[in-house]
């Protein structure tokens, strides 16, 4: 099968920065499939959505979608516009910028942001 | 039954043989009382049951034959005894016998009266004399046919239904004909004032003189025959013959004579059963005055009496006693040529009601609804264009969906007709979720803004379509903000290109400022179908992983709660006990909330994203395959039992239909496709309302297309009869391929064939006659997909690259996602929200357990 994930030896783990400042592993970078995401949980019971971009940028966002309360973000759809990425809620279709966690189609609405490394 | 036993076998009586006698007779045979009872036909006619509605037909060319209601060998089939030209002439309650008119007498259990009407003759001097007839038999017909021989003028007494067809006649024998009617207007019942000026316009110039408001008061005569009639207002009109066509009235004397109970105003008196006074005598028709205290002249009446009887006398404990309390007496029929329709409260009786009327003299066409103060339809008369009467009959008691005036307005008067959205008022509700008027939505200037300000659309989404179509149109008609082509040009791009890859496709015919992006979630799924119909590859693999939508993603269906619904493939909804049983063991074991679904299979929910490669073991295991609920592609065909044990049936529809699912499976389009077989024409598996129906004929099947269900209900439109199998086969692969080739992105059939130029004719040119020469490409295409066809669940559990997706968490493999959770309801699960409003579950793993 071919495919446009890194080879091992170039690949990262990603790591998410909790609330008490520790950076968690999350997984190998090659775990990513470009345009989706994948959930992570964190030691204090929050799960983030993690995704990875057609250029290979990552993101971390709040894996609750706000506007239904399940914790299913990480399913939803990569998309761009304008040059900036956001993932579509699986269940009512509302966009979430990745990079800022604002909703797209509700000015009032945002999701937390998590800072994401690869190490 | 053995010979030494003397049990009794029971008899019913039927005295009348007309159409509702007939209808009985069929029933009793459907319910198969004549293989255990002994019946017996008296028929006062010479002839067996004929169809007295199209009685007039008999003038333009029809036989007695043609009329004749009894199919060939029915009576010997069923082993009744018919006596024709032998009436009932009297009862004997006491011991249970008719006697004939021949003398013969018959003993009964059971004793039906079916005795239909007279016609009535007003009490006028002359009203015996030669040359003057009544209008309510074949006998009757051939009597005036040979008077109407020597006669160069007629007239009709009575402007009523029955009146205008024996003017009608008449004029069809080439005499002047003249048509009195003692009301104001022609037609009194079923049309009101100006509904009968526009039928007088019409009558009048088709060479008729009419006379209305205006009563016989006598039949001139010279040696015994006709030669004029004297009438109320003092006027004289000549006329050699005159046909009593003044109304009808029950035949209730055999009844009065036995002692059975009788209205006031005739009609033998009956319960909702049908049952007279004497519970072993029934009465149904004409004849019976109904326990809604009305005598039903219309034959749709009658055969629901018919039914009804029949139903009691075979003892039937079965739904279909249902009783009959009262009949709609809406009707629609064409005289001399002219539409006329009733329907519902016609001459506007309830209190406060309004009327809306569009009257046009010159072409003599009348319209009027009656509306209630609310703005119910609550009834109307058509004449002389009664078109919309199918739309109009179902629509009345509710509020209609556009205006009254446009509903009688012809097509092209200024105003559309048609019940798009675009006819709907300002304060019609859009999004009922949202409680959005189209007013609201109208402020708006794309579906975008619609959703930001309004919320409208933002609910279960059913009314997104509507408001699609309520907003200017777009300048831009590209699929996307990533691509300015349409789907269907997108599908030709990849096709002819060989595209095959939805980075190749954004970054050579995407927008400018959308190439290289991640396009969006419009265009990928989008796309991703269409690079799937043309290659059918495993789905889930490299980049078009990431196009699929969650549901195509984990081969399920995500509910509210992010947990998911499995529905395992039921070709055809047949299914073996033993596989019932595995499914029951799986949801029990998973402790699953089980549902039937409407396409007959069955829906398994509550499912987290990490059991569903286990639940789906033991379902390929137990030879189950993916039911692509989740795809946009086949649901189901659904199917009656069809003729293998139906009694009614004519082909084995289950057969068909679970070849077709076979066949169409995984098959991904634009949006979902639902299918049906039916076994006959009672279509029991609801054909109608599928992307793809299939009924069954005596010589083969019928495909019907673009029906649709859910929001927006069509029924499916015909596209060919008595196909062979092979035949049904190659259209619908030619129907399939040209709709997954040209729709747009989630466009069902319906709609799809709405929109298509040509609509229905085209489809026909391009499938049916391949006028386009496309057809063996379509076929090429759908014979590629079947002969490609894999089950996806076994493919992606074969292997363990594609199962790592199936989990809760990347970083915790093992670990159930707690904000799914479940509590009980009535003995099953259902997700439990409050944990959901918390915004994030405290603990990991401690709330895990279900």
């Amino acid at each position: 099968m071919t495919t446009t994930l890194s080879s091992p030896t170039t690949t990262k783990t990603l790591e998410i920065r909790s609330s008490d400042d520790s950076w968690v592993p999350v997984c190998e970078e090659s775990r990513l499939t470009p345009g989706r995401g994948v959930a992570a949980l964190l030691p204090d019971g929050r799960q983030v959505a993690v995704f990875r971009g057609r250029s290979g940028r990552v993101y971390a966002i709040d894996n609750r979608d706000p506007f239904t309360g399940a914790q299913v973000l990480s399913r939803g759809l990569v998309g761009s516009v304008d040059g900036r990425p956001f993932v579509a809620s699986p269940l009512l279709k509302q966009r979430f910028d990745l990079e800022t966690g604002r909703c797209l189609d509700d000015d009032e609405v945002a999701v937390a942001v998590y800072p994401v490394r690869g190490k | 039954m053995s010979a030494d036993m003397t049990a009794h076998t029971p008899t019913i009586v039927l005295v009348g043989h007309g159409m509702v006698g007939q209808r009985f007779l069929e029933s009793l045979a459907d319910r198969g009382v004549t293989e255990r009872a002994r019946i017996v036909v008296l028929c006062e006619e010479p002839r067996p049951a004929y169809d007295r509605v199209q009685l007039t037909s008999y003038f333009s060319g029809k036989t007695p034959d043609d009329l004749s209601m009894v199919e060939a060998g029915f009576m010997e089939k069923h082993g009744i005894e018919l006596y024709v030209g032998d009436p009932a002439e009297s009862v004997d309650r006491e011991a249970r016998t008719v006697t004939a008119r021949s003398g013969q007498v018959f003993a009964y259990d059971s004793l039906v009266l079916a005795t239909g009407s007279y016609p009535f003759v007003p009490p006028v001097p002359g009203k015996d004399a030669r040359g003057c007839f009544v209008y309510r038999t074949i006998e009757d017909l051939l009597a005036i046919e040979e008077y109407a021989k020597t006669a160069t003028t007629g007239a009709v007494v009575g402007g009523g239904l029955l009146g205008l067809e024996a003017a009608g006649a008449l004029k069809g024998l080439g005499l002047d004909t003249h048509v009195v009617e003692f009301a104001p207007r022609l037609m009194p019942v079923q049309v009101d004032e100006g509904g009968g000026a526009a039928l007088l316009r019409t009558i009048e110039r088709m060479g008729l003189t009419v006379h209305t408001g205006t009563g016989t008061q006598e039949v001139v005569t010279a040696d015994g025959a006709v030669t004029g009639m004297k009438l109320s207002d003092g006027s004289e009109v000549a006329t050699d013959m005159v046909v009593f066509s003044a109304g009808v009235r029950p035949r209730d004397q055999l009844a009065r004579d036995c002692g059975l109970t009788v209205g006031e105003r005739g009609g033998i008196a009956v319960d909702e059963l049908c049952r007279t006074s004497d519970p072993a005598v029934f009465a149904i028709g004409e004849c019976a005055l109904a326990s809604d205290g009305r005598v039903y002249g219309l034959v749709a009446p009658g055969y629901e009496m018919a039914q009804t009887a029949a139903a009691v006398i075979a003892d039937a404990t079965d739904e279909t006693v249902s009783g009959f309390t009262g009949a709609d007496m809406s009707t629609k029929l064409k005289l001399l040529g002219v539409d006329v329709a009733s329907f519902g409260d016609a001459h506007g009786t309830a209190e406060g009601c309004l009327d809306v009327v569009y009257s046009d003299s010159r072409s003599g066409v009348y319209k009027k609804l009656v509306i209630s103060g609310e703005g119910v339809l609550l009834g109307g008369v058509l004449v002389g264009d009664a078109e919309q009467y199918g739309l109009l009959r179902p629509l009345t008691g509710t509020v209609p969906p556009v205006s009254p005036e446009q509903l009688v307005l012809p097509a092209g008067a200024g105003a559309p007709v048609a019940l798009g959205p675009s006819s709907l008022p300002d304060d019609a509700v859009i999004c009922s979720c949202h409680n959005v008027t189209k007013h609201a939505i109208g402020q708006c200037e794309s579906l975008a803004e619609v959703k930001k300000c309004t919320k409208a659309g933002t609910g279960c989404g059913s009314c997104v379509k509507v408001i699609e179509k309520l907003l200017p149109a777009p300048k831009d008609k590209g699929l996307c903000g990533c691509f300015s082509y349409t789907r269907s040009e997108l599908y030709e791009i990849a096709r002819t290109l060989r595209i095959t890859s939805f980075a190749a496709l954004l970054d050579s015919h995407g927008r400018d400022a959308a190439k290289g992006g991640e396009g969006c979630e419009v265009c990928k799924p989008t796309v991703g179908s269409i690079l799937a119909s043309l290659n059918n590859g495993y789905i889930l693999d490299g980049e078009q992983a990431s196009l699929q939508d969650t549901n195509d993603h984990f081969l399920a269906n995500m509910q509210r709660n992010g947990s998911y619904s499995v529905v395992p493939r039921i070709p055809g909804g047949e299914i073996t006990p033993d596989k019932l049983i595995v499914i029951g063991e799986v949801a029990r074991d998973f402790g699953l909330y089980t549902k039937i679904t409407g396409g007959q299979r069955i829906d398994l929910f509550g499912a987290r994203v990490d059991q569903l490669p286990a639940i789906w073991t033991r379902l390929v295991d137990a030879g189950f395959e993916s039911g692509h609920a989740y795809g946009k592609s086949l649901r189901t065909v659904k199917s009656c039992v069809g003729q293998t044990w139906c009694r009614y049936g004519v082909q084995d529809s289950v057969k068909m239909a679970i070849q077709l699912e076979l066949r169409y499976r995984g098959l991904r389009a634009p949006h979902k496709l639902k299918s049906a077989v039916s076994g006959c024409a009672r279509e029991c598996a609801e054909a109608q309302s599928k992307d793809f129906g299939i009924i069954a004929t005596a010589n083969g099947w019928n495909l019907y297309v673009g029906g649709n269900g859910g929001a927006t209900p069509r029924h499916a439109d015909l596209l060919a009869q008595d196909l062979s199998d092979a035949e049904l086969v190659r259209l619908i692969d030619r129907f399939l391929m040209f709709y997954i080739r040209t729709a747009d992105r989630l466009e069902r059939t319906s709609t799809w064939l709405e929109r298509l130029e040509g609509g229905l004719d085209h489809l026909k040119d391009v499938v049916v006659h391949d006028s386009l020469g496309l057809c063996d490409e379509l076929e090429a295409l759908m014979a590629a997909h079947v002969d490609d066809y894999q089950d996806e669940w076994a493919q992606t559990l074969d292997d363990p690259e594609r199962l790592r997706r199936f989990v809760s968490f990347v970083n915790a493999p093992d670990a159930p996602d707690p904000s799914v959770r479940f509590v009980p309801e009535r003995d099953q699960i259902k997700p439990d929200l409050t944990i959901l409003t918390l915004g994030r579950t405290n603990s990991t793993l401690e709330g895990a357990s279900r």
